[in-house]
């Protein structure tokens, strides 16, 4: 880490605790007001998860060096494939790490 | 004295959660110190933040060089859902005095969240709901950092060639799969999950908040022509 970057590092974890906060005291500090608007967003903040889960998930597996990687035999790609199936059918979240991990270190060092 | 009573109720309930919290914070404090965090600025993470998946995103998005505003913003969007529960919590919380109201925003996470509310709309419930929040509060806080602490030592010991931060999208994956059971949110994950491959190249990161942005965008607009 250069200290520019230890610096910036800091930067996240104080602005971006004060804004996660502010998230979690909002209405707990505007009790009363405003409860109309939230009411409405509700169900577009309820896509947020899948949304931004999904964004944050595909590129690791598919993207290589900023080039889609998407070749058989790219360790990524098949842990990531199977870690899919074994979530869908697990629901558990020890599972799918330790079944995309195997894989992952399976193709990396042996394949 | 029924406060302390209802604070050990509430830590009591919470224990069961905490074997599924230790080892995905275990797993940030390990990743954490992995991609170049100090183990100080590891453990102040999740003091400062207590969040988890905003955590594990923030790291990786660090990991990845990706400017500060981004990480601030990627954490924010994570974090998002907890003003839903803000909502939920005020009525009983509103009403109190500052300093409680900002202790017990300071807990509002998933758990907290929904074994507190459990317990509010309890029929006969004779808790005093704040003490009972605290308890859970504390509960996983404690086993919340402890997971850090015992990560970051982990973590020093872990050679690079691992490639451990690959843990990083399994969680999510985890996380996400189980709402891909839901048809729209599919539709959301898919699109989402495809603008930010496309746009992987952008610069600073900025395929993801286009992805998210889309993604959103599209389950609003077919949740508005579906309640038509």
């Amino acid at each position: 880490m250069t200290p520019a970057s230890e610096w910036l590092i800091w930067l996240v974890i104080v602005v971006g605790g004060l804004a996660t906060f502010a998230l979690r005291a909002s209405f707990i500090f505007l009790f009363g007001q405003f409860d109309d608007v939230i009411a409405r967003l509700e169900p577009v903040l309820g896509f947020v998860p899948a949304a931004v889960l999904a964004a944050l998930v595909a590129p690791s597996f598919v993207v290589q060096d900023a080039s889609l990687g998407a070749t058989l035999g790219n360790e990524r790609l098949l842990a990531g494939v199977g870690a899919l199936v074994v979530a869908w059918v697990s629901e558990n979240m020890l599972a799918t790490i330790v079944a995309g991990m195997a894989i992952f270190w399976a193709v990396r060092f042996l394949g | 004295m029924t406060a302390r009573r209802d604070f050990v109720a509430g830590m009591k309930t919470m224990a069961p959660v905490l074997p599924g919290i230790v080892p995905f914070t275990l797993i940030f404090g390990v990743v954490a110190v992995d991609v170049g965090l100090s183990p100080l600025q590891a453990v102040a993470m999740s003091v400062v933040l207590f969040a988890g998946t905003s955590q594990l995103a923030a790291i990786e998005l660090i990991g990845r060089h990706t400017p500060a505003v981004l990480v601030v913003l990627t954490v924010v969007v994570i974090n998002l859902r907890v003003v839903m529960y803000s909502v939920s919590m005020a009525p009983r919380f509103g009403p109190l005095g500052t300093r409680w109201r900002a202790v017990l925003s300071y807990f509002l996470t998933d758990h907290v969240y929904a074994l507190a509310i459990t317990e509010a709309e309890a029929e006969g419930s004779s808790v005093s709901l704040r003490w009972y929040y605290l308890g859970l509060g504390v509960a996983i806080w404690v086993a919340f950092q402890a997971g850090t602490v015992a990560g970051v030592v982990l973590g020093a010991t872990v050679p690079d060639s691992l490639g451990l931060e690959f843990v990083i999208p399994l969680t999510f994956l985890a996380i996400l799969v189980p709402e891909l059971k839901d048809r729209m949110n599919a539709l959301v994950a898919v699109v989402a999950g495809g603008v930010a491959v496309v746009g992987a190249g952008l610069p600073m990161n900025l395929g993801l908040f286009v992805a998210t942005l889309l993604g959103v965008l599209l389950g609003a607009a077919l949740t508005e022509v579906a309640g038509e």
